[in-house]
């Protein structure tokens, strides 16, 4: 059984980081929809996807992945919702877990929103 | 939705929505019925509001006019023999003891059932999305089971640390991982 001393020693290294740090620091924060249109659409990959992608690429720090309800365009789903402090959202639609890692390198890291991925792209 | 993971974490949202903050999540697979149950405490439904769980066209949010989870689990059960069940006591009926339970039972050895799908996924996307809620998962089969309880493992990680935290995450997943292998054996 996966041992209760690995817990334990989790919890040892994360009480000394989350006293340095509080949610008013998150200054991106990534939405995905998860009713049922998004997770019959891939959402639950996708989510994933953003999880681990931002706990590789070292950015926990300022990014929280949260999950929500339906966004209420159904149709183009997986949606996600990327909010930046000072900044317009950004609205990716019909994603996968390989463009959310493009969305993650290129926009939560590099700053720039993937304009292909965007609904503004796809009602064109 | 082609996994029926899919559908278990669908449904559970409900009852996160529903505002709970206690929520059993039950799969028990025994000679060739599925049972699945959640039961949470929060608001509970109104009796009209039950009345019309299955019809596809009734929903109480506003952001769309159709609801299709229950009426996507409803015609799953019945394909494959089995039903779906819903009791519920609404806060106004009574404030102390109110939740919803929803019961729906499979033949899990029918043609027309799928795939299991990755169950441990499901409950760790819940737990990251609502580290907070008091989760607990029992899935049941002939020789044993794997079960996680998110307030026993917020007792041993104390206050500090959100069950949301990356690392937990991962623990939960290799803790879940190593549960259905050892049911594998």
């Amino acid at each position: 059984m996966k041992s209760i001393e690995e817990l334990m020693a989790i919890k040892e290294r994360m009480q000394n980081k989350v006293s340095l740090r509080n949610s008013a620091d998150d200054d991106i924060r990534v939405v995905v929809g998860m009713a049922t249109c998004g997770i019959a659409a891939g959402a639950r990959p996708v989510l994933n996807a953003f999880v681990e992608g931002v706990n590789e690429a070292g950015l926990s720090d300022r990014v929280m992945v949260t999950q929500t309800g339906c966004i209420g365009i159904c149709q183009y789903e997986p949606v996600v919702e990327v909010y930046e402090k000072d900044k317009e959202k950004v609205t990716y639609v019909k994603m996968n877990a390989e463009k959310a890692k493009e969305v993650i390198e290129r926009h939560l890291k590099g700053g720039t929103p993937v304009a292909e991925y965007t609904i503004g792209a796809a009602t064109k | 939705m082609e996994e029926f993971s899919l559908y278990v974490l669908d449904i559970t949202m409900n009852s996160v929505r529903a505002g709970a903050d206690k929520i059993d999540v039950t799969l028990d697979d025994r000679d060739g019925i599925l049972t699945f149950t959640v039961a949470d405490n929060g608001c509970g439904m109104t009796k009209e509001q039950l009345r019309r769980l299955t019809d596809p066209f009734f929903t109480t949010r506003k952001t769309r006019g159709v609801g299709l989870g229950v009426p996507f689990l409803k015609m799953l059960a019945e394909q494959t023999g089995g039903d779906v069940r819903v009791t519920s006591v609404t806060a106004e009926e009574s404030p102390e003891n109110h939740g919803t339970t929803l019961t729906a039972t499979f033949g899990s050895d029918h043609i027309d059932f799928i795939p299991m799908g990755d169950l441990a996924d499901t409950f760790v996307t819940l737990i990251q999305g609502n580290p907070d809620v008091d989760f607990t998962f029992t899935h049941r089969v002939r020789n044993g089971e794997v079960r996680l309880s998110c307030p026993e493992l917020r007792q041993i990680l104390g206050e500090g640390v959100p069950l949301s935290s990356f690392e937990v995450l991962e623990w939960i997943r290799k803790y879940l991982a190593e549960g259905y292998a050892e049911l594998e054996k």
